[in-house]
Order: C-alpha cells, then sequence, then structure tokens
C-alpha cells in the first residue's frame, strides 16, 4: 500500500478524504460526498461551468487548459450524443498522483464525471484506467456499483431528469494513449494512435460525439471547487492558477511522497521543507520539475512559484505535477539516457520525427554515454530534437525532445566530459538495460 | 454471440464477455479489456483466443492483432506464473530500481522477458508503473511492492514461490 505523508503547508482539499475510508460509500457521503452534484443538478450547467471557470481550474494532465472553458467549448446542442472521458491513463514518469486518488477516493472521480457530464449535457462517461492499475480498477468498479445500488447513477438521478451512466475501462500498457485523442481511440478498441486536429475532441470525439476529455484529477477536484465555491478555491492558488495540486516529489529527497499544496508554492520550500530536503545531505544537482518530458531546471532556478505560468516563465512546464529530484551523484547522460529510451519505447511510430527521432537520440545518447562520440555529436543530438520539436500529430515528440535539449543546453559539460572514448566518469553509471 | 459456438473461455468468462460487448455504444470498445481478461485466464494470447474474440465482436483477426500489437501488457507466448515487472524508469532508477533488476535477474537465474525453467517466474524490465513516490517499485501479475531493497524482494519472491504471494485478477 502506498505510504501517505503530511506536511503542515499542506492544504488537503482534494486528498482531505485520503486514508478516511471514504472508497466506501456510507464514509463517502458522511464526508460531504455527492453534495456537490446535488447542487450542480438543482443549479443547472450554466451555474456549473461558471463556478468552474471561476475557480481557476487548471487542466492537472499537463497542459493546463482551463476547465470550465474546456466544458463551456462543447455545443449545447448536438445530433450525436456527448461524453465524458476521465484519464486515469496516468504514465508520465514521476507521476503517481491519480494512483492515490482512485485507492482512497473513487467516488469523488465518480461525482465529478457527473458533475462534468450535467455541465455539458452528456449521459455517459466513461473512466479509463491504465492497465497496469488493476486493484484501483476494482475499487473504481465497486465504487461505481455502490453508487448503482443508491441510485446515484443511472436515471433521474436525485429526483432530477438528469440521466448518466458510468462505464469504467481498462488500459493494456501504453503511455501515448494518456494522449486525448490517442485515448479515444484506444477506448474505441483501436490502437493508441492521435487524431490530427482539429476538429478538437470537444465538437467530434469519442463516437464522433462533442467529447470532454479530463485529467482524473481535474475531475476529482470538481466536487470540491463547487462546495467551496468557485472564487473560494481560486483564492487557494496564484494568479490564474486555481486551489492546490497534488505534487509527486520523487527521487532523491528524505521524504518522497503526495503532497496536496497550493499552486504557486516555491519550488525550492517544496524540495527542501515539504520533502525534508536531498537524502543523506549531499548536493542538489538538478530537477525534473513536472514529470519527465519537462526540462530540467538547475538549483538555481529553483526559487519559483510551483504554478504553470511561473515555471513556464522559467523555460519548463508545470506538467503533470512529478518532481523528480537529482542530487550530485547523478551522471546527466544516464538520466538523459533513460528518458529518451522511455520516449523511444513508448513512440507510437505513427509521426516520423518522433519515431526516428526518438530512435536516433537514443542511439547517439547510448554511444555517447559509453564514450564512442566526438564533440559534433552533442551537436546532432541538439539538431536532432530541435527538429522533432511541433512536427507531430501529438506533444509526444515534444515531449521527447525538449527534455533533451534542457538535458544537453544545461548539462554541456558533462556531455562533453564523455566524448573521444573517455566515456562516463561516474564508476556506479552503468550501460542501461533497454526496456 | 451464436449460441451453438463453444468457448475456449470458462462459463464466468463467457458470460462476462457477453456483458461487456453491451456496455459500450460499439462492440468494439470492449476489445482492449476483452484481450486482458482474456490474457489472464489462458496465460497468453493465443491464436484462437484471436479467433474468438474477433467472432464475439464481429471484427477480423487481423483488426485484432493489430491492436494486440501495439499494447505492451498484451503477450501472445506465456510467461511464468508470476511475472514480476521491475520499474527501472527515472524515480525507480535515482533509487536503485536497476539494482533491484539486477537481483531478481541473480535469483531468479534469468534475464528480461525470460521464464524460469520451472515456469513459475519470469522477468521484466518495465517502463513507469505509477508508484514513483514509493520507489524503487516492481508489479507481480497486477499486484505492488514498493520502497523494495533486495532483501524485501527476496522476501516478495519467496513468498510467491511458497504461494504465499497476493493474487489480484
Amino acid at each position: 500500500m502506498p505510504e501517505l505523508v503530511s506536511h503542515p503547508d499542506e492544504v488537503k482539499i482534494l486528498s482531505r478524504r485520503f486514508g478516511q475510508g471514504a472508497a466506501d460509500i456510507d464514509k463517502y457521503l458522511e464526508l460531504d460526498g455527492y453534495k456537490a452534484v446535488q447542487m450542480a443538478i438543482e443549479k443547472g450547467p450554466d451555474w456549473t461551468i461558471n463556478e468552474m471557470k471561476a475557480s481557476g481550474l487548471r487542466g492537472r494532465g499537463g497542459a493546463g487548459f482551463p476547465t470550465g472553458m474546456k466544458w463551456s467549448f462543447v455545443p449545447k446542442q448536438s445530433a450525436k450524443p456527448k461524453y465524458v472521458l476521465v484519464n486515469g491513463d496516468e504514465s508520465e514518469p514521476g507521476t503517481c498522483k491519480d494512483h492515490l486518488i482512485f485507492l482512497h477516493d473513487p467516488h469523488a472521480v465518480i461525482e465529478g464525471t457527473m458533475i462534468a457530464g450535467l455541465a455539458i449535457g452528456s449521459k455517459m462517461g466513461f473512466i479509463y484506467l491504465r492497465g497496469e492499475y488493476r486493484y484501483l480498477l476494482k475499487i473504481m468498479e465497486k465504487a461505481v456499483a455502490d453508487a448503482y445500488a443508491k441510485g446515484f447513477l443511472g436515471k433521474k438521478i436525485f429526483g432530477s431528469e438528469f440521466d448518466f451512466d458510468i462505464v469504467t475501462q481498462t488500459g493494456a500498457g501504453a503511455y501515448e494513449v494518456g494522449e486525448e485523442s490517442a485515448l479515444m481511440e484506444s477506448l474505441e478498441g483501436k490502437r493508441g494512435v492521435p487524431r490530427i486536429k482539429p476538429p478538437f475532441p470537444a465538437v467530434v470525439g469519442l463516437y464522433g460525439g462533442p467529447t470532454v476529455i479530463n485529467n482524473a484529477e481535474t475531475i476529482a477536484t470538481a466536487p470540491h471547487a463547487l462546495l467551496m465555491g468557485g472564487e473560494a478555491y481560486a483564492k487557494v492558488g496564484s494568479e490564474r492558477n486555481g486551489g492546490t495540486r497534488l505534487f509527486c516529489i520523487s527521487g532523491h529527497v528524505e521524504r518522497p511522497g503526495v503532497y496536496e499544496l497550493p499552486m504557486g508554492y516555491n519550488l525550492k520550500k517544496m524540495i527542501y521543507e515539504v520533502a525534508g530536503g536531498i537524502r543523506g545531505g549531499k548536493k542538489l544537482k538538478a530537477v525534473v520539475p513536472g514529470g519527465s518530458s519537462t526540462p530540467v531546471l538547475l538549483p538555481e532556478e529553483i526559487d519559483i512559484g510551483m504554478d504553470f505560468d511561473q515555471v513556464g516563465k522559467a523555460g519548463s512546464m508545470l506538467g503533470s505535477g512529478g518532481v523528480v529530484v537529482l542530487d550530485e551523484t547523478v551522471c546527466m547522460v544516464e538520466f538523459a539516457l533513460r528518458t529518451i529510451s522511455f520516449y523511444q519505447h513508448e513512440s507510437c511510430g505513427w509521426c516520423i520525427p518522433c519515431r526516428e527521432g526518438t530512435d536516433w537520440l537514443k542511439k547517439s545518447i547510448t554511444r555517447l554515454h559509453a564514450g564512442g562520440a566526438v564533440d559534433k555529436d552533442i551537436d546532432n543530438i541538439r539538431y536532432l530534437a530541435e527538429n522533432m520539436m511541433g512536427r507531430t500529430f501529438c506533444p509526444l515528440g515534444d515531449a521527447a525532445a525538449m527534455p533533451t535539449l534542457g538535458f544537453v543546453k544545461k548539462f554541456r559539460k558533462e556531455f562533453e566530459d564523455h566524448l573521444n572514448g573517455k566515456g562516463c566518469p561516474y564508476e556506479h553509471s552503468r550501460e542501461l538495460v533497454s526496456a | 454471440m451464436a449460441a451453438e459456438m463453444t468457448s475456449i473461455f470458462s462459463p464466468e468468462l463467457a458470460a462476462r464477455f457477453d456483458k461487456l460487448v453491451t456496455l459500450y455504444p460499439v462492440r468494439r470498445s470492449a476489445l482492449i479489456p476483452m484481450l486482458l481478461y482474456a490474457q489472464d485466464e489462458v496465460g497468453y494470447i493465443s491464436d484462437a483466443v484471436v479467433t474468438e474474440i474477433a467472432e464475439r465482436i464481429g471484427i477480423t483477426e487481423l483488426d485484432v492483432k493489430s491492436v494486440l500489437s501495439y499494447y505492451s501488457m498484451l503477450r501472445t507466448k506465456p510467461a511464468g506464473k508470476y511475472n514480476i515487472q521491475v520499474c527501472t524508469n527515472i524515480s525507480c532508477m535515482l533509487r536503485d530500481g536497476y539494482g533491484i533488476l539486477e537481483h531478481c535477474k541473480n535469483r531468479l537465474g534469468i534475464g528480461h522477458k525470460q521464464t524460469t525453467a520451472d515456469g513459475l517466474f519470469s522477468l521484466e524490465e518495465v517502463e513507469c508503473i505509477g508508484a514513483c513516490c514509493w520507489a524503487p517499485a516492481v508489479q507481480v501479475n497486477y499486484d505492488f511492492y514498493d520502497q523494495l531493497t533486495p532483501e524485501k524482494m527476496d522476501k516478495v519472491i519467496d513468498d510467491y514461490a511458497a504461494g504465499r504471494g497476493k493474487e489480484t485478477i
């Protein structure tokens, strides 16, 4: 069972039911469960969307798109059925927050899905979990069954005219499916290959109908934002970044864990105070601030607020909230190699710049790490990565290129130290087994 | 499906599949769960599994194989009864995930995607399994084990060898 951690600076909104047994529907009800959806039913779709807009909640999957605005893009009238699709394909290395949400608060996911459904005029929602999360899928399935048994799902919910059904779905191992259009393909029983946009899912989505796709954390936050009131929720966070988010702090810190902190919380403080500093009193070398696809930050760059805008200004991205902390013992070339190996493995092969680019980057960095590269290879790596950027259907190509560019730019000296037969100067660094 | 067709699946799984194809706006949406659940029961996706699932959904075998080849958890050859999947992605790597992988290799005498002679264990190096804050982590079939050390890993293997391991399906 994943360990729960705590720190006085946390503001527990989304995680307030963690560890309270709220997977049990009666316990969930006792803890204000299914109150927000009743409010939404009573006050209607327009009120709901306005509250979500006021909450300043932005997509927790990584893109940071304002949730209320996303919901408002769905056309009111549609010849085809509209759908809500919850993205629980959590696969971005460094990210394990949805894991805890499904484990501790599955009904919040259901309630959020219902609220999204009511807001956009949909009668059906899908909750998609990655295939590896089987034990969490079972928890979700039980929660859905319990909600049906209480009459919270199905027809005429809470005595209203609102009908809503939820189906849970399992993936079967594919990072790419976390991309929204690939996710729809997967749910339609196909290979997880991205679709070209436009049309955007809000217009043509799942089964051709207008679809709202939200990350599981975003969806689970919706009931809390309504209960608190949009404005009150927004105030917890920073400017244009409403509320809190679950930050997954991993790597070389004393107390790794998932902490719920206000948007805009200082990254340095997060590492040194909340997570207890660098393990074993070692020196900090680098931080990957938002999952493996986000460009690395140097120790002198981490005195920033963790919200979408401030991290963007610092040249990286808030991403999925996975803060990966590296101490001085890490070989950055090895770390870059492990990162690109992942993207090479996960590229679906649809777009050539991504398929070929990730493969060549992996080969080039493998050779460099082993000492078989010369000076111009470093620029070749940079050139390859630059030419992947913005040239693919989905963001996986960028997700592979961006961190690579960051490693080369910020740790060039370390790349140079491997050249001309010298090989890796770090004794413990090894040739990676390819996954 | 036609009543006269004999299923290669257990009656429970066949009944589950009958229901699964009705849950979605299109039958094909049940494909990926069906493949995974079939693999849980049969051990891998055999040709017979492909044939029956294609027939149940009403798509070609080629459609099924095309999807099958995309998803990394689906396999076309048997694995060990207990498939140990060691994560070595960044967060686990920083906390000695590679050490755990090496330990498993030495302990079991097998490498990546290999199976022990008695068929009890197989080993796989896998990408991020969503347990980054509790690294290093592994999955044995669907069950998670986290904050591992070589000693704790040995205990996990010992428990499965003795038939005491967790078995979530």
